[in-house]
C-alpha cells in the first residue's frame, strides 16, 4: 500500500500531542494512562482434537476434517468434520422425528428449556467469550460485553414467548412449521445461533443449524448447553461444514423452513434453490448502512457512533455504518475529531482486554478487504488509516477511511464487510436521503441531529429496516431486526421474530 | 324508426398511470361470454406495457405511501362507494361472463363491496395492532412500525370473478403499496371494469394499474423486473410458480403465495385477513436515546 499517498494517523499512545491551547476539548486517553497488556486467560477452554456433529442428541463423526484457525495467530485450534449429504439427512430425520413431541410438549416446559439455555449461557459466559474470541478473532471486550450476554438475553426473551403464543397475534391461530434449516455466518457465531434457535424452538419447531466453517466452535458448546438444559434429543441438531453442507441442508426435502443470515449473493442462490417448493424462507443479508451526521448533531457522540458503526467487530457487521454522510459545513470538524478518536484505538491481540479492534475472521476476508481498499484508491478516493503496528501473525487490518468518495465508487456501493469507511458529504436533508437510499441494500441507517423532528423525518424517509437516531449498532432481543430491498426479508427479534416460525391462520 | 336503443359497445383498455390506454403491441384478447359467444375485444398487455405500468407505479408510490393512513382509508372507503354504485353492472357481468346464478352474483358483488370496506378500515389500524413499542433493556425509545414494500405485482386468481380480484388487490393496496394487477386472458373484462371503479374513486393515478394478457406471457417479465419489490400470486400452475420464484430472486423480491380457493371460500370470512396486509409491508424499527 506504500505506493499510495495515504494520510496516516499516528496512534496517540506513541506520539502524545502537546496539550491544546485553543480551549477546544478533546479526548486524550493515550496521555492519561500507561498501556499495560491485560490478557484474558484461555485456561477455561479445553478443546478436543476433533469435533463431529450433534445429531439426535448424539455426537457423531463423519465427513472430511478441516482445520479451525485462530485468526489472531493463524494457529490451529482444533479440527472439525464437514457433513456430507448423509449426515445432513440424518440430522433432518432426527429433527423430523423430534418435531411432534416438541411441538405438542406443554408450552411451559418448552419455555423452561429455553430459560435454562439462557441461564446456562450466563453461567458459562466467560468460557464462551474466550472461546468465541479464539475462534472468531473479535476482541474479548466485545464477546464478553455484547455477543455472549445478548445470546443469553435472546433465549430468556423467547422463553417467555413459548407459553404465550396464543396472545402474540390477535385473532390468529398459530402453529409451528416443522423442521427449520438454519445457516448462520461467522461474524457473530454464538449470537446468530441464538437468534435462529431461540424463536424457532419457542414456536415449537425443531432445527438443524449449520454454523460457518471458520467459526464452528461456540455452536458445539451451545449444543451441549441445550442438552444439559433438557432439550429433548433431535430438537436441536448441529451439522458442521462449508457451503456444500449448507446447500445439502437448504435443498433437503425434509426441511420446512430455511432461515439464512449471510451475503446477498448466497441469499439469492438460496431463494432460487427454494423456487417451486413449499419451503418458507427468511433472509438476513448484506448492507451498506448510511450514517448521516447533520451540522446540528452532538458531534462528540456522533464521532463515538461513527466509530462504533464501522469499527465494532472490525466492521464485519451486516448493519455496519459503512457509509458516513456528513453535512458539508462540518466536514473538517468531523474529520479532525474522527482522526483524534481513531488515534486512540488499540488494534491487536483480541484476548487483550484493552483491545478495540481485533483480527479479521479469515485470510480470504482479509484479502477481500485489501482488494476493496485497492479499488478505493484506484477509483481516486483519498485513503486515511491508523499507522499502528500490527501483530506479525494473524489477519489484521488497521481502521481505515476514505474521503473524496463519489456515489458511483464501488467502495460506496458494495459491502466490504471490514474496517473501511467511505465518507461522503451532503448539503440538504433531501440530498442525504437520496444518497442513503441509492443502494440495493436497506438494512440499517443512522441519523445524528439534536433536532427531534429532523431525526424522525429522516427515520421515515430512509428505506432501511433499522434506523438509529443519535446512536448506532444497538441490538436487543425485544427489537425486530431485518432489511428492506436486497438486505432480505423477515424480522428477527421481538414479537415480529416469531412470524417466520409460525403458520398464521386468521 | 324504433325507440329501442342500440347500445354503444365499450372498448376495453388497459389501465396504466391513471389512464385507459391501448396496448403498444396493438394486440387484443377476445372476451367470450359464458356460453362461448363473442362479448368484447380487450387490449392485450405486452412486456413494454408492463414496463410502462411499473414506471407509473413507482412514480405514484412516494405520494401514496407517505399519505396519512387515515387519508388512504378514506380513499379506499370511496372505492367501496364507487363499487357499490356499479353493483348492477358487475352483477350482470358475473352472470354473463362467468355464468353465475343471478342471486350468487348479487351476493358476490355485495361481499366484494364489503371486502373493500373492511380493508379500507385497516389502513390506519394494522400498524397499531401488529407493530408497537419494544421494551428493550437499555435507555432508548424503540418502536416498530410498518411501511409499504413498494411496487407490488398482483397475479390475479384465474377464474376471473370479482371477489377474488378485490380480495387479492386490497391487502397490498391497504398497506400503502402501488399495485399492478395482472388479469388472465380468460375473463379480462372484470378486472378492466374494476379499473374504471378505481379511476373514479380518488385513488391517485398510477397507484393501481391493471393489465390484461396471457398470464404466462407477463409473469416472467414481472418477476425479472428489478423495480418490482413484491409479487402476490394466487393459485397458478406449479411450473409458473417455480419459474416466478426463481426469477424473483434477482432482486430478493418478496413473493406471497395464496392457495387457490373456491368462490365460496373467497366469500367467507376466511377469505380476508390483516395478516395478508402484513405480507406486503416492511417493519422499520426506530431507536433514539432517552435522556436529558
Amino acid at each position: 500500500m506504500s505506493e499510495f499517498d495515504v494520510k496516516e494517523i499516528q496512534p496517540q499512545a506513541k506520539a502524545p500531542r502537546p496539550p491544546r491551547t485553543d480551549g477546544a476539548r478533546e479526548l486524550l486517553f493515550g496521555d492519561l494512562w500507561e498501556y499495560a497488556p491485560s490478557r484474558e486467560s484461555t485456561d477455561l477452554v479445553r478443546l478436543d482434537p476433533c469435533y463431529g456433529h450433534y445429531v439426535g442428541g448424539e455426537w457423531i463423526d463423519g465427513g472430511a476434517r478441516f482445520e479451525v484457525l485462530n485468526p489472531a495467530t493463524e494457529e490451529v485450534l482444533t479440527e472439525v468434520q464437514a457433513a456430507g449429504p448423509e449426515i445432513v439427512d440424518r440430522a433432518v430425520e432426527a429433527a423430523r422425528d423430534a418435531f411432534h413431541g416438541w411441538a405438542t410438549l406443554h408450552p411451559s416446559r418448552r419455555a423452561k428449556c429455553l430459560y435454562h439455555i439462557g441461564r446456562a449461557i450466563q453461567e458459562r459466559s466467560r468460557e464462551l467469550a474466550v472461546l468465541e474470541t479464539l475462534d472468531n478473532g473479535k476482541p474479548i471486550r466485545e464477546t464478553r460485553d455484547v455477543d455472549v450476554p445478548l445470546a443469553a438475553a435472546h433465549f430468556l426473551y423467547y422463553a417467555g414467548w413459548a407459553d404465550k403464543l396464543d396472545y402474540a397475534f390477535p385473532g390468529a391461530k398459530v402453529s409451528p412449521l416443522g423442521v427449520a434449516g438454519q445457516v448462520i455466518p461467522w461474524n457473530f457465531p454464538l449470537l446468530m445461533a441464538a437468534w435462529k434457535i431461540a424463536p424457532a424452538l419457542a414456536c415449537g419447531n425443531t432445527v438443524v443449524l449449520k454454523p460457518a466453517e471458520t467459526t464452528p466452535l461456540t455452536a458445539i458448546w451451545l449444543a451441549r448447553i441445550c442438552e444439559e438444559a433438557g432439550v429433548p434429543p433431535g430438537v436441536v441438531n448441529v451439522v458442521q461444514g462449508d457451503g456444500d453442507t449448507g446447500r445439502a441442508l437448504v435443498s433437503h426435502p425434509g426441511v420446512d423452513k430455511i432461515a439464512f443470515t449471510g451475503s446477498t449473493e448466497v441469499g439469492r442462490e438460496i431463494q432460487r434453490t427454494l423456487a417451486g417448493t413449499e419451503k418458507r424462507l427468511t433472509l438476513e443479508l448484506g448492507g451498506k448502512g448510511a450514517n448521516i451526521v447533520f451540522e446540528d448533531a452532538p458531534l462528540d457522540q456522533a464521532v463515538e457512533g461513527i466509530v462504533d458503526g464501522i469499527w465494532f467487530n472490525q466492521g464485519q457487521v451486516c448493519c455496519a455504518g459503512s457509509r458516513l454522510l456528513v453535512q458539508e459545513s462540518i466536514l473538517d470538524t468531523v474529520l479532525t475529531k474522527l482522526r483524534h478518536r481513531i488515534a486512540t484505538l488499540r488494534v491487536g491481540d483480541p484476548l487483550d482486554k484493552n483491545t478495540d479492534v481485533g483480527a479479521i475472521n479469515s485470510r480470504s476476508q482479509l484479502d477481500r478487504v485489501r482488494r476493496y481498499v485497492d479499488i478505493g484508491v484506484e477509483e481516486g478516493a483519498q485513503m486515511h488509516r491508523l499507522a499502528c503496528e500490527l501483530p506479525s501473525r494473524g489477519y489484521f487490518f488497521p481502521p481505515t477511511f476514505f474521503t473524496g468518495v463519489a456515489q458511483s465508487h464501488r467502495i460506496a456501493q458494495e459491502e466490504i464487510f471490514g474496517p473501511v469507511l467511505a465518507i461522503q458529504t451532503f448539503r440538504t436533508p433531501k440530498e442525504a436521503v437520496d444518497l442513503a437510499n441509492n443502494s440495493p441494500y436497506g438494512l440499517s441507517a443512522g441519523v445524528w441531529s439534536d433536532k427531534g423532528s429532523k431525526v424522525f423525518a429522516m427515520s421515515r424517509a430512509l428505506r432501511a429496516g433499522v434506523v438509529w437516531g443519535n446512536t448506532f449498532n444497538q441490538l436487543d432481543p425485544a427489537s425486530p431486526f431485518g432489511g428492506y430491498k436486497e438486505s432480505g426479508f423477515g424480522r428477527e427479534g421481538g414479537r415480529h421474530g416469531l412470524l417466520p416460525y409460525l403458520e398464521i391462520k386468521g | 324508426m324504433t325507440n329501442e336503443h342500440d347500445p354503444v359497445r365499450k372498448t376495453y383498455k388497459l389501465y396504466v398511470g391513471g389512464q385507459f390506454v391501448r396496448s403498444e403491441s396493438g394486440r387484443t384478447l377476445r372476451q367470450l361470454d359464458a356460453r362461448g359467444a363473442f362479448f368484447a375485444n380487450c387490449a392485450k398487455g405486452s412486456r413494454k406495457d408492463l414496463r410502462e405500468a411499473v414506471r407509473a407505479a413507482r412514480g405514484a408510490f412516494g405520494g401514496w405511501s407517505t399519505r396519512s393512513a387515515f387519508n388512504r382509508s378514506q380513499i379506499l372507503y370511496r372505492l367501496a362507494e364507487m363499487l357499490e354504485g356499479r353493483a348492477a353492472a358487475f352483477t350482470e357481468l358475473l352472470v354473463t361472463l362467468c355464468g353465475r346464478d343471478r342471486d350468487d352474483a348479487k351476493r358476490e358483488v355485495a361481499a366484494s363491496v364489503d371486502r373493500v370496506f373492511w380493508y379500507a378500515g385497516w389502513c390506519d389500524k394494522f400498524t397499531q395492532v401488529l407493530g408497537g413499542v419494544n421494551p428493550i433493556a437499555s435507555p432508548y425509545n424503540n418502536f416498530s412500525f410498518a411501511e409499504p414494500t413498494g411496487v407490488v405485482v398482483v397475479v390475479a386468481p384465474r377464474g376471473g370473478g370479482l371477489i377474488e380480484l378485490v380480495s387479492a388487490l386490497l391487502p397490498p393496496l391497504a398497506a400503502g403499496n402501488a399495485c399492478l394487477v395482472l388479469v388472465d386472458a380468460d375473463v379480462p373484462v372484470i378486472g378492466l371494469e374494476l379499473a374504471e371503479v378505481v379511476a373514479t374513486s380518488d385513488v391517485p393515478a398510477g397507484v393501481v394499474g391493471v393489465l390484461a394478457s396471457e398470464i404466462t406471457e407477463l409473469v416472467p417479465h414481472a418477476a425479472d423486473h428489478m423495480d418490482v419489490n413484491a409479487i402476490a400470486c394466487f393459485g397458478g400452475d406449479p411450473e409458473l410458480r417455480r419459474d416466478l420464484a426463481e426469477r424473483a430472486a434477482a432482486n430478493i423480491k418478496r413473493v406471497a403465495w395464496f392457495d387457490e380457493r373456491s368462490v365460496v371460500d373467497w366469500l367467507a370470512d376466511e377469505g380476508r385477513s390483516p395478516y395478508w396486509i402484513e405480507k406486503f409491508v416492511e417493519w422499520k424499527t426506530s431507536w433514539h436515546p432517552v435522556g436529558v
